[in-house]
């Protein structure tokens, strides 16, 4: 049985980006279970202390590749170095973060091995899977969980016949956790400048501009989320009063954002962001499976919703029918009297 | 400038039921309206842009599905496309990711040499972003993902305003290159009116697995890695769920109830 190997992401800072220590964790679960060794694979410039930092989740190996032409991400010097470290190593799992970088690295990397991949990930477990026609069976197999179309069903996709089993998974899905902080590891260089050739250097990137991130509502522990249902923009303003209110913050559905009632960066589900607050306070939100992907890990759910069957209704603590713009303000009203 | 688009009829997801699935996991697509993807009409957008800067240029829409995905070819007839083609076949049915780009691929190199490729960088039905990668692997072209601007094009580069994780850059590739376009980038523009009227009768070409040089083994469920092993329809585990009126006392009570328990 061959290993599990990580893609590691690096930050602005150059440090370890949490999408990739996710998928470290995760990564160590899988790697206990099918008793094999994590990898993982850090692509970059002066990214030592980076790799090291990587021991504490679990990881056994990192593979590093050190070189300027690494710095900041590109497609080509990375596709080329990661590529063809896969092909040499032959891991059984490997794992991306489905972020600008992940997704626009693992599936030209899986053209190249002409393996599959699965992009956005909900689930990652180890199972065996029979093949319904030959009736052949393959243990230890990755079972890739995904919401898929529509927003009724999800999907449970296999590889069974190519390896590796390749998979991406959002930021936010998968909990860090360090493993065991005197877990030691081994540091293993790849010679990146035998690597690397002229052609690896088709694109160039002329400048950038990096924001300061407006909005991030991943860690908020009180979050007031509007569906489509919420009927416009000017509507969910009262979901920024409520929020202000109680000192959480505005979440969204993809209806929501689409409809542009709000910033794409609160979009909640398989496509946007994974919450897991204290309290969910979900407002004219019917429920799609892909929405519940991001947020059925709140730890209390409030839904507010015209439709007493709304599928959200099945994994909310309270109920409460009824036009969420009525609603609300009786519930901002409730609070403040109990607050004195 | 021989510019390519690369662009797929999608079932309209807003109006999707749970009957919009077979039985083996794959997608119902007959019983479904409709849409040409929206980030493949922004590629098209930026494709014709080219052109307009480019004079000379021409802009080749291919698509993959049934035979009635020719209805977006028409379509971006309509809009300024010079030409196109659907590649449909039973040999492409059931195909992941990895057997589209494939088949995708081999539909281009049969166009001979092309400067530049511009798709969507996912499609509405599966937002996946992985196909426009994988075409630019097999054709062993550099990828612009992500674009959001079209900066500056000419016969040998062209530059690329694109979206990262927090922010966005500038890129130059030289061409012949692949570009994935994002909904942040302009609108397609309208159909001509002067173009509905030329073009509203003319036959959208139909080519096969016969027409492009394929391995069959490639193509379709066979060439396709990864397996639908379970569909389930989500049945959500029941909590423990209290139904409130919306009246005073209740949320009165509910609130302070939050209040007592810290959650508020």
């Amino acid at each position: 049985m061959n290993n599990v190997l990580v893609y590691c992401e690096l930050t602005e800072a150059n440090q370890i980006a949490d999408i990739s220590l996710e998928l470290c964790t995760k990564g160590r679960q899988l790697a206990t279970r099918l008793g094999v060794r994590l990898q993982a694979v850090v692509a970059g410039h002066q990214v030592d202390a980076a790799a090291r930092s990587l021991f504490p989740y679990g990881v056994d190996d990192v593979f590093v590749a050190d070189d300027a032409r690494l710095s900041p991400y590109r497609t080509l010097p990375h596709f080329h170095i990661v590529g063809k470290l896969i092909q040499e190593q032959e891991p059984d799992i490997v794992l991306f973060g489905a972020s600008s970088v992940g997704r626009d690295l693992a599936p030209r990397i899986a053209s190249f091995l002409r393996c599959g991949l699965t992009a956005d990930c909900t689930a990652l477990e180890i199972g065996s899977h029979t093949d319904a026609k030959t009736g052949k069976q393959y243990d230890n197999t990755l079972m890739q969980i995904r919401p898929a179309f529509g927003g009724n069903i999800v999907a449970t996709i296999v590889t069974p016949e190519t390896r590796p089993q390749m998979a991406t998974v959002r930021e936010g899905v998968m909990k860090k956790e360090v493993f065991d902080p005197a877990h030691k590891g081994n540091i293993i260089g790849l010679p990146a400048d035998k690597i690397l050739t002229p052609a690896d250097e088709a694109v160039r990137i002329l400048s950038r501009e990096i924001e300061e991130q407006r909005i991030n509502i991943k860690n908020a522990p009180i979050i007031v989320a509007g569906g489509y249902g919420m009927g416009s923009k000017e509507n969910f303003q009262l979901l920024h009063d409520f929020a202000r209110l109680i000192g959480g913050s505005v979440g969204a559905t993809r209806a929501a954002v689409d409809a542009g009632f709000c910033e794409g960066e609160r979009q909640i589900g398989q496509t946007g962001v994974t919450v897991r607050p204290k309290l969910y306070i979900a407002c004219g939100i019917s429920g799609a499976v892909q929405h519940r992907a991001g947020m059925d890990q709140s730890a209390k759910i409030i839904s507010i919703n015209t439709d007493p069957d709304a599928p959200i209704n099945a994994i909310a603590d309270y109920t409460i029918v009824g036009d969420a713009m009525t609603v609300i303000p009786m519930f901002m009203n409730a609070y403040k009297n109990n607050l004195k | 400038m021989k510019i390519v688009v690369l662009a797929k009829q999608v079932p309209d997801t807003h109006n999707v039921t749970a009957d919009a699935m077979n039985a083996d996991g794959t997608v119902n697509r007959a019983a479904l309206p409709t849409v040409f993807n929206p980030e493949d009409l922004q590629a098209l957008e930026m494709a014709l842009t080219v052109k307009d800067q480019m004079p000379g240029s021409t802009v080749t829409v291919i698509t993959m599905g049934p035979p009635r995905a020719a209805e977006i070819v028409k379509d971006a007839r309509f809009r300024g496309a010079d030409d196109g083609f659907v590649l449909s076949d039973m040999r492409f049915a059931g195909a992941d990711t990895l057997a589209t780009s494939y088949a995708i691929s081999q539909a281009v190199a049969s166009l001979g040499s092309v400067d530049l490729i511009f798709c969507g960088r996912q499609a509405i039905d599966g937002d996946t972003a992985q196909v426009g990668p994988q075409v630019a692997e097999k054709l062993e072209l550099p990828q612009i993902t992500y674009a959001e601007e079209l900066v500056a094009v000419s016969d040998k580069a062209i530059t690329i305003r694109r979206r990262l994780e927090h922010g966005t850059e500038q890129v130059q590739a030289q061409l012949p290159a692949l570009v994935t376009v994002t909904s942040a980038a302009p609108e397609c523009r309208y159909p001509h009116a002067h173009r509905l009227l030329r073009y509203a009768k003319e036959e959208v070409p139909v080519r096969t697995a016969d027409d492009i040089s394929v391995d069959i083994e490639r193509l379709g469920m066979k060439g396709s890695p990864t397996k639908v092993k379970k569909i389930e329809n989500v049945v959500l585990a029941h909590k423990e769920s209290v139904t409130l009126d919306a009246t005073a006392e209740a949320l009165d009570e509910l609130s302070r109830g939050l209040i007592e328990e810290h959650i508020l």
